[in-house]
This record gives C-alpha cells, sequence and structure tokens, in this order.
C-alpha cells in the first residue's frame, strides 16, 4: 500500500470528514480558552470542558442513536422531543408523589413508568407508520403537536420539581470520576452497535430502508422490523427524557427536549447516514452529535453571542447538506474527478442521478 | 378515479347499490373536506347548545374566528401550496416570527414609516422562500431539511435582531390594528379582511390558473409532470416562494393582532398551519385537496380554541391535545381513501 493510496483509504473513510470537523471545531477553541483540552480532577470528579461537552451532549446523542436507525429505515421520527417530556413528566410527577423520594425502588418503578410510555409512544409511531401505510414524518408528528399537552397534563401545567438523590444520578451524577450520564450512552450506543452489526439485524434495518416492498418479498418481515426500530427510537428519547429531567431535577412539559428532534436529525445527517434510508452508521451520529454540542460550546467559548447559537446551526446544516448532495458537488468540483475532495460520502450516499428526487409516496 | 373502476367488484350484481354508493363517496376527492365542514357545524352546534346563555351564538363569536386566526389563515395557505406539490415547509413559524420581530425593529427602533417597512418584510419572506425553494431544486436535497435549515436561520435572525420583545407604540400600527370593519351583523378586523382577501387570491390561482394545475401535477406525480414538460423547477421554487410570501403575510397579520415583536413568537406554528392543512382534506403525498379545505381545518383548530375559552376550567393544553387526535382521525381517513384509490 503507498502512501497516496493509504491516505485516500483514511480520507474516504465515512468517517473521516465528520471527525475532521469535530477535531477542527475543538481546535477553534483554544486560541480563546488555552486550557481547552485540560482536564482536571476535583473532588474525585473530572472536570474540564471535553467532560462537559460529552456530559450536556449526552441526550442527543442517545436521541440520535435512536433517529439513526429510524432513518436507515427510511423513516423520521419527529415526537422524540413530545417523548422526552413525557418521559420526565411522568417520571418526576410519580416520584415528586412519593413520601420518601430518595426511596431506590419508587425511583426505579417510576422510570419504568416513564420508559414504558415512551415505549408506547414509540409503539403507537410504528404502528401508523408499518402498518398503516403513513408517511413517518406525518404519522409522529401526531405525537409532536399533542405529546406536549399531554405532558402539560401530566404536570398539570406546572414545572415538577424533584429531591431525590439516586435520581439525580443518571443526568447529574457522577461515577467511577466520569458523569453517570456517559456510561448510559456508552451502554446504549455499545448495545446498539452490538446488535446492529454482530446480528444480522443492522442488515435487515437497511435492506427494510433500502426497499420496504423488496425486503418484505424475501422474507423480511419489514412491518415488525419498522414497528421494533421506532420503540427503540422512543425508549432512547425516553432515556434522554430522563437525564434531562434528572440533570435539572425537573420536569417541564412545555420545554423539556424542545427541538431535540432537530438537533438529532442534523447529527444523523453530519454523521453521514442518507435521510433516503438504506445506509445508517452509528459511530458517525455519535460524532455528529458531539459536533453539534461542540458547536453550541464553541459558541459560548468564543464570546459569540449565545443567541446567534441558531444562526449558526442553519449555516451547518446547509453547509453539510450541500456537500453531501451529489448534484452540488456535480456542479461545484466535478464530482466525476478522482480528486473531489467530499468523494469519500460518495458511497454513503445511495442516490442515484435518476432517483435522487425525494420521494413523498406513502410507505408501505 | 378507480372508484368507479371498484364498483363491479364491490357490488356484485346490483343487489347492494347502496354499498356502491358508499364506495363511490368514499373514493371522492370532495369527501375529506365535507367531512371537516360537517365536523366544524356540529361542534359549533354543539357550542351553541352548550353556551348558548354565554353568548355563543352572537355573530361576532363566529367573525372572531377570523379575527383571531387570520394569521394562521395566511400561514396555513402557503403551507396548502407547499404540501399540495409534495413538499413540506417547517420554515413557518419562524418566518413569522422573524417578521414581527423584523417590522417591530424597523418600526420602533429604525423609525421607519410602515408603508416602507410592509413590503420590506414581504419581499424578505418571499425572496427566504425562493432561496430554500432553489436549494431544494437546483441540488435536490430534501424539502424537510431544507426548510429545517430556514427554521434555524429565522430563528437565529430574530435573536439575532434582538433576545427582548419590542412592543409597537406606532400610531399608525395602532390605528390599523384597531379599525373594525362593520358588516352588519359584527365587525371584522383589518387582518381578518387580508386573511380573506389571500384565501380568494390563493383559490383563484390554485384551481383557476396555469399555475395551479402545475403544482397538482407535481403534486401527483413529479415524473410524470417532468414527463409531460412542465417546468419543475420554476413551479417548484415558485411554491416556496409563496410559501415564504404568506408566511412573512402572516408574520405582519400576527404583529398586527399582538403589537409586538418577539423571538419567541410563533414558535411550533408551522405545525398548527400543517395539521390545518391536513384537517382540511389536503393530501399530504401531494396533488389532491383544495384550499377551501385549508379555512375549514383553521376555523376547526380556532373553534377548539374558543370552546376551550368558553368552557373556562379546560387548561389550553387540551389545545394541543385536541389537534393531535384530530390530526390523528384526519390522518386515517386520508389513509383509508388513498388505500382505496390505489386498489
Amino acid at each position: 500500500m503507498t502512501t497516496t493510496s493509504r491516505r485516500r483509504a483514511l480520507t474516504h473513510h465515512h468517517l473521516f470528514w465528520p471527525v475532521a470537523v469535530l477535531i477542527a471545531l475543538l481546535l477553534v477553541n483554544v486560541p480563546f480558552t488555552p486550557d481547552f483540552f485540560s482536564i482536571n480532577m476535583t473532588d474525585g470528579h473530572l472536570y474540564g470542558s471535553l467532560v462537559s461537552i460529552v456530559l450536556f451532549g449526552s441526550p442527543l446523542i442517545l436521541v440520535a442513536v435512536g433517529m439513526t436507525l429510524v432513518i436507515a429505515t427510511g423513516g423520521i421520527d419527529l415526537s422524540v422531543g413530545a417523548v422526552v417530556a413525557i418521559t420526565g413528566a411522568l417520571t418526576c410527577s410519580y416520584i415528586s408523589d412519593q413520601a420518601d423520594q430518595n426511596t431506590l425502588s419508587a425511583v426505579f418503578l417510576a422510570m419504568g413508568i416513564g420508559l414504558v410510555a415512551a415505549v408506547v409512544c414509540g409503539l403507537w409511531n410504528g404502528f401508523l407508520v408499518a402498518r398503516m401505510g403513513i408517511q413517518p414524518i406525518i404519522a409522529t408528528l401526531i405525537i409532536m403537536v399533542a405529546g406536549r399537552g399531554v405532558a402539560q397534563l401530566i404536570t398539570d401545567g406546572q414545572i415538577i420539581t424533584v429531591n431525590s438523590e439516586p435520581y439525580k444520578l443518571i443526568g447529574g451524577g457522577y461515577w467511577l470520576t466520569l458523569p453517570f450520564s456517559v456510561f448510559v450512552v456508552a451502554a446504549v450506543v455499545a448495545v446498539t452497535v452490538a446488535l446492529t452489526r454482530r446480528t444480522a439485524l443492522g442488515l435487515l434495518v437497511e435492506s427494510v430502508g433500502g426497499n420496504a416492498e423488496a425486503s418484505r418479498l424475501v422474507g423480511i418481515r419489514s412491518t415488525r422490523i419498522k414497528i421494533m426500530v421506532y420503540m427503540f427510537c422512543a425508549l432512547c428519547a425516553g432515556i434522554a427524557g430522563l437525564m434531562i429531567s434528572s440533570n435539572t431535577s425537573a420536569a417541564d412539559g412545555n420545554n423539556a427536549g424542545l427541538w431535540i428532534e432537530l438537533d438529532a436529525i442534523l447529527a444523523v445527517v453530519i454523521g453521514g447516514t442518507s435521510l433516503l434510508g438504506g445506509r445508517f452508521s452509528i459511530g458517525g451520529t455519535v460524532v455528529g452529535a458531539l459536533v453539534i454540542q461542540t458547536l453550541t460550546t464553541t459558541i459560548y467559548t468564543i464570546g459569540v453571542p449565545t443567541q446567534t447559537n441558531l444562526v449558526f446551526k442553519a449555516a451547518v446544516v446547509i453547509v453539510v447538506c450541500l456537500l453531501q448532495s451529489p448534484k452540488f458537488r456535480a456542479k461545484v468540483f466535478g464530482a466525476k474527478g478522482p480528486k473531489g475532495p467530499q468523494r469519500d460520502t460518495a458511497p454513503v450516499e445511495p442516490a442515484p442521478a435518476a432517483d435522487a428526487a425525494p420521494k413523498m409516496e406513502v410507505s408501505r | 378515479m378507480s372508484a368507479t373502476a371498484q364498483t363491479p367488484k364491490a357490488a356484485p350484481r346490483g343487489s347492494t347499490a347502496p354499498r356502491a354508493r358508499a364506495a363511490r363517496l368514499l373514493g371522492d376527492r370532495r369527501l375529506p373536506v365535507l367531512v371537516t365542514a360537517a365536523l366544524f357545524i356540529a361542534m359549533y352546534v354543539a357550542g351553541l347548545s352548550r353556551y348558548q346563555n354565554y353568548g355563543f351564538g352572537e355573530p361576532q363569536v363566529f367573525l372572531n374566528l377570523f379575527i383571531d386566526n387570520g394569521y394562521l389563515l395566511v400561514a396555513a395557505i402557503g403551507a396548502t401550496f407547499v404540501i399540495m406539490s409534495g413538499g413540506i415547509d417547517l420554515s413557518v413559524g419562524s418566518v413569522i416570527g422573524f417578521t414581527t420581530m423584523f417590522t417591530a425593529w424597523l418600526v420602533e427602533r429604525q423609525g421607519l414609516p410602515l408603508l416602507l417597512v410592509v413590503p420590506l418584510a414581504l419581499a424578505v419572506g418571499a425572496f427566504g422562500g425562493f432561496l430554500m425553494g432553489y436549494v431544494i431544486h437546483n441540488f435536490e436535497i430534501q424539502p424537510f431539511i431544507v426548510t429545517l435549515a430556514g427554521l434555524f436561520l429565522f430563528r437565529g435572525l430574530c435573536l439575532v435582531i434582538s433576545k427582548e420583545s419590542i412592543s409597537i407604540s406606532d400610531a399608525s400600527v395602532g390605528t390599523l390594528a384597531q379599525t373594525r370593519v362593520s358588516l352588519g351583523m359584527g365587525e371584522l378586523s383589518i387582518g381578518a379582511l387580508v386573511a380573506l382577501v389571500v384565501l380568494g387570491v390563493a383559490c383563484y390561482v390554485l384551481h383557476y390558473t396555469r399555475f395551479g394545475r402545475r403544482v397538482y401535477a407535481i403534486g401527483g406525480n413529479e415524473q410524470s409532470a417532468l414527463l409531460m414538460g412542465l417546468p419543475l423547477g420554476g413551479t417548484k421554487i415558485a411554491v416556496y416562494t409563496v410559501s415564504g410570501f404568506c408566511s412573512a403575510l402572516a408574520g405582519l397579520l400576527f404583529m398586527l393582532y399582538i403589537q409586538s415583536g418577539d423571538p419567541l413568537h410563533a414558535v411550533g406554528m408551522e405545525l398548527d398551519a400543517i395539521a390545518a392543512v391536513v384537517i382540511g382534506g389536503t393530501l399530504l403525498t401531494g396533488g389532491s385537496g383544495y384550499v377551501l379545505g385549508t379555512l375549514f381545518g383553521v376555523l376547526v383548530l380556532g373553534l377548539i380554541k374558543s370552546v376551550i375559552t368558553f368552557e373556562g376550567t379546560l387548561s389550553s393544553w387540551w389545545t394541543k391535545i385536541a389537534t393531535g387526535v384530530l390530526l390523528c382521525a384526519f390522518i386515517l381517513i386520508q389513509r383509508t381513501m388513498t388505500a382505496r384509490r390505489k386498489t
């Protein structure tokens, strides 16, 4: 292997650009915060910018991982933000009803209730998409609209605060010097990767996303796979909901997880998963979520007014999508040339020219 | 179209004429609009019987639906164009919020006359829509993602203008907002009148012009429309421009209605607009629907709000839940209809 071919193999790896963007963003911070990369130990806990990026990015990573699988089946889940709110609301309202909020069994029961509710939401989404054949954007819109209402109904329109030590651990606690949420995220990601890459499940998901009808004809139960994927996505959102409400020790039906679905989709797209379905990369999504969180942190640290955060995000969405668009690459870089700098994403993008137009058909 | 083709299968040997009629009715494109209209009337009658002593029967209560939801109607009409063409526009709420902020800032902080600010705001909205349409068409990126970027961008721009809300004390805005046009039985605001005019124009454009037919054609089947030689790109870009324009106009009406600019105005209103369009019976897959349906969709959503106000004890989150339930019901109706049409 020559150096050039090795370099090409590196730059053509599907994680190359997301990771490069992440590193670049991290480096941007250094001139503004010289000790950006330093991590210090205080009271047996690790502190530092990198740790807080991971800590604050945890819910987003979780939601985005679930979203990746949904998008891989050619769907999309807009309801995750509402699911985050519902889970947080249910769990917190149950805990706050307890006489002793520190009882471990009560906290576990509360979390169980919250997660079951989340999974039921996912089941409903999956049922509408897979059984009824409704467009995913629309099917999940229902819970997106109604879900926040339900969450407010549960909390009675109030912000419910809890005062529970064990519950605080999930989103704000430390374990083995690291934020506990990092372990939760690591566990979820590991399980997801194991299930999708060590078993045939990932392949099945991709085949359903590639062509649901064809995969049904070769004997894959595409309906069941889709329903499962939506349930998994909602479960991830539910865990994220626990984390968010635990971090603030409060459930806010109106604002918890607001717009997290959009960030999650963005993370998935940055990670190189095509919105058309058929391929996915969990690793890419994790990196994508970290990119978004780093972007937010960077905006804070370099002193740009925080309110421009959204403008930056919009710019990133557009740039990333343009770079992934075969047509844009063809027009600007001449994508046929071997030196096209963004060619690495080409294998990730299954969109052939004739079929590139987004399909708004009802999927079956 | 296949309703008639299917009749023989559904009705063997003329024994079940009612069933055949039912099948034909279910396949009728107008059914969702009729259902929504019937629902509106049913809700209104129910409201009448329940709150008659509280003045629900006053004509003004009905007219208030237009006054209180004029901006939503205009935004939903824009969304109707996009959805009819098979696309989706998530930037509606942000553009509305941005317009309120932009106009408030220009009028209050820069002291520009309203006469100059209004066309400027409309132009900015339309240009935003044009840009999104341009990117969607030319680079073949999903409308969902491009308009999502639009959502972020305009909401961000709101916050760039100011983090705090700007209340408008301009005299001309105040007069415009308070002007009421008497209709004999009640009165309408300027905003409501503008919304009705937009409704009329949209009806004409979508149902009686060449552009309208193109929108339907593209929504029905993009490939066929392309093969027929319809100007796909121009129409698509125009549709998003219309939506951007309508959103900006809705923003102006919202600004009149609420008399302030706030970076958090109209968060999530794109969902209300989409919900109104869906409840109004427009197929989300594109290609089928009526602007009049959107009117009924908005009226139904508005009526839910007024009923909740009259009820007094019900809390505002019931609006969201009721909207979601209605949305669900209408999506399922649409689904059974399209399933029927395909067979």
